[in-house]
């Protein structure tokens, strides 16, 4: 028998399918029509469920990046990414490492600003270096860019202010070094 | 040239001889074409038959069928068809009319957003913009279509680009696409790790699918099972590739399967899935399916690992590269094969204690199990034989026994029922020479019966089987065996005359209600020069027998 006994059945295991963390999926795509609806078609007749999504061009135009988060707890990654892969346009994907990986996402809150507590509104902005972009009588529109968390930590602020109206852009991504 | 004759040269140079189809207006550009083209075209009587003849002519040849389609209804009338080769992996290649560009998004007369419509039951497919694409894509789809997993590929073509001239060079080396690299030769260490833990192992089962079949792997997958004894099952889709009369085989697993090969799952301490999926007609109840076993999963397509049931060793590529190292790896280990024995001895008395039987027939009724056994009799256990959807599909699965890989056609995924008769015109006209018949059930032979004019008139001889219960059989039997008798919507009636349908059709008729006839009518059905149906009445309540019910473990099989 040898080295067959190095195999022992009982000694066998599987990947576990769950990872129970957000994971950021950077997917390279051909730039044809469709490419996008072929992807979101994919997650919808699987029952995979994007928490966000950012779609737009690289450095090359036959080439765009389309940049999704998902929850690893609720979806086995593997499954999803062996699933994307079959879609002839989708060129590339990378499940980006947290501890490796820059991520940004872009949020503009209008958010009610009347005289008396403007003040305070003004310097949660300056506390986490968002942008004040348009002012007018009784609203101000911050654009706060930063991690997911970050912008989650400001909305929880600003809301108990009077959040009027917020849009997010989902998160982009990018592996550190070269 | 003009796109359409583009279009032919590239089905020429794709090796195309055969094309299944019915034109309209959108597609008339590609009709003209193909009045000088070097290719036969069969005129279908519905674009969903024309779909399953195509696959039925790749389910028996291997190579990619291709059906045509005009825009809209013809398009849409193909869905059926195209969701049927994506769940069973069958190479084809469907091109579709589309309207005018230029009215592409107005609602057009006859325009549907076929691409939309099929983006997730297609391997790939493309809506073309410009007429210079046309070959480029078509070259495509058939490179897509038939390598890595096979499947549909759909390519749409607007007709006024189809009429534009364009300049076609032929490609001259393979096609390349950046996207698409499926990977063939499996992972040597993988490999080697999976020939170890068989050598450990004391109670495997092979379990393959259809996609040793489509892989051509067959001969592969005997020398492997012949390595050391190894038991081995098959789904549906894959019966044949492992003769029935062979020494290792356990029949088919699964809700219909073998008491034999369900058992053997259920006790395995280790399974060697060949291009199977894990479908829950085999698995049945996800959380008790072989509870004691581990297992090795080989399959091309990477997304079907581990997909349903975990693997432990997952190997990735083509069963015709990897079981050749496979049994090799293997054999270097010389493993004392006795260690089998005694699992051998518990099959065998699972075989002998539970072998596949029914109650014969008095009185000259006709069972449907010995109409199947009696079709094995007089084709030689030899014949291309398709068929439709529901207890037939499962007694011809049961009862042919067959013996070589390719020549067992049916629905497996979709369970598309009126599949048998078109697909076996597509087999016919892959397999000229050969023996086509099909075993219809009377509920799914009549969703595509105006097929027999095209048999008829296209002068493509195939032999219909008809078993005629008068019921929707399966449907039935679940009403009687889960839904307390409460039968709705499944008599089919005395309508129609089958015999004289037939006639009309211009085919040959025969009715069969004695089991004393049968075998002299089956011969006369098949010595019949031309296309011929022979109705058979059979029992009509017989119950199609062993059965896992729904949602149950293999344990609990019934009947």
């Amino acid at each position: 028998m040898g080295n067959a006994e190095m195999v022992r059945l009982e000694d066998l295991s599987t990947d576990r399918s769950l990872t129970g963390r957000k994971h950021v999926l950077s997917i390279l795509v051909e730039n044809r029509p469709g490419v996008l609806s072929r992807v979101a078609g994919l997650f919808s007749r699987r029952g995979f469920n994007i928490d966000t999504l950012a779609v737009g061009p690289t450095d090359d135009p036959e080439v765009s990046r389309i940049t999704l988060t998902l929850d690893g707890a609720v979806h086995p990654i593997d499954q999803v990414t062996k699933q994307l892969h079959k879609l002839v346009n989708v060129l590339k994907i990378r499940d980006m490492d947290p501890e490796t990986t820059v991520a940004r996402e872009l949020a503009l809150f209008k958010v009610s600003a009347a005289v008396e507590n403007r003040a305070e509104i003004v310097q949660f902005a300056e506390i986490f270096r968002a942008k004040i972009v348009d002012v007018s009588k009784r609203a101000l529109i911050i654009e706060v860019t930063g991690s997911h968390e970050k912008i989650l930590a400001f909305e929880n602020m600003v809301r108990p202010h009077g959040l009027l109206e917020l849009v997010r852009t989902g998160e982009v991504a990018l592996a550190r070094g070269e | 040239m003009r796109g359409a004759d583009a279009l032919m040269q590239a089905l020429e140079n794709e090796g195309v001889d055969h094309v299944f189809g019915i034109p309209g207006g959108a597609n008339l550009p590609t009709y003209d074409a193909l009045v000088d083209a070097n290719l036969r075209h069969i005129q279908a009587r519905h674009e969903q038959a024309a779909g399953h003849a195509a696959e039925g002519y790749a389910h028996a040849s291997g190579r990619t069928g291709v059906a045509f389609g005009t825009s809209g209804p013809g398009a849409t009338n193909l869905v059926t068809a195209i969701a049927d080769a994506m769940m069973d992996s069958i190479p084809t290649v469907f091109i579709t009319g589309q309207v005018r560009s230029e009215l592409i998004g107005t609602d057009g007369f006859q325009e549907a957003d076929i691409v939309g419509i099929t983006l997730p039951i297609v391997k790939h497919s493309a809506l073309v913009t410009e007429a210079s694409q046309i070959p480029e894509y078509i070259h495509d789809a058939f490179h897509i279509a038939s390598t890595g997993r096979p499947g549909p590929v759909l390519v749409d073509i607007p007709s006024d680009l189809i009429r534009e001239e364009i300049s076609y060079t032929p490609p001259t080396g393979p096609v390349e696409l950046p996207g698409y690299r499926p990977i063939l030769e499996g992972n040597q260490k993988q490999i080697r790790l999976a020939a170890k833990a068989l050598a450990n192992s004391r109670r495997p089962v092979i379990y393959t699918g259809g996609g040793v079949i489509r892989g051509n792997a067959s001969t592969e997958l005997r020398e492997f099972c012949d390595a050391d004894r190894f038991p081995v099952t098959s789904t549906l889709m894959g019966l044949g590739a492992v003769p029935a009369d062979d020494g290792n085989w356990l029949g088919m697993l699964g809700m219909h399967g073998t008491r034999a090969a369900n058992y053997a799952m259920d006790e395995a301490d280790l399974i060697v899935a060949i291009g199977a999926r894990f479908d829950d007609r085999i698995t049945g109840k996800l959380s008790e399916f072989a509870p004691n076993a581990k297992f090795i999963h080989i399959d091309i397509d990477p997304a079907e690992i581990s997909k349903n049931v975990p693997a432990h060793i997952p190997i990735v590529g083509d069963a015709k590269q990897i079981l050749p190292k496979l049994t090799g790896e293997y054999k270097a280990l010389q493993t004392d094969s006795a260690r089998l024995d005694s699992w051998w001895t518990k099959i065998r008395s699972w075989q002998e204690e539970y072998p596949l039987t029914y109650e014969p027939g008095s009185d000259g009724e006709v069972k449907p199990q010995f109409m199947i056994e009696t079709l094995h009799k007089v084709t030689g256990g030899d014949a291309y034989v398709t068929s439709d959807v529901g207890q037939h599909q499962m007694w011809v699965a049961q009862y042919y026994g067959f013996n070589k890989p390719r020549r067992w056609i049916n629905s497996g995924g979709l369970g598309t029922m009126g599949f048998g008769l078109p697909s076996a015109i597509g087999a016919k006209v892959a397999c000229p020479g050969e023996e086509v018949v099909c075993v219809a059930g009377d509920g799914s032979l009549i969703m595509n019966v105006q097929e027999l004019a095209t048999a008829v008139s296209e002068d493509i001889p195939v032999k219909v089987f008809l078993m005629n219960n008068g019921f929707m059989g399966m449907v039935r039997q679940w009403q009687e065996l889960f839904w307390d008798g409460r039968y709705s919507g499944v008599e089919n009636g005395s309508s129609p005359d089958w015999v004289r349908l037939a006639e009309a059709f211009g085919a040959k008729g025969l009715r069969c209600d004695d089991s004393a006839d049968l075998e002299e009518m089956m011969r006369a059905t098949l010595e019949h020069d031309g296309t011929a149906l022979l109705d058979v009445r059979v029992s009509p309540r017989e119950n199609c027998y062993p059965m896992i019910p729904a949602g149950n473990a293999a344990r609990d099989m019934v009947g």
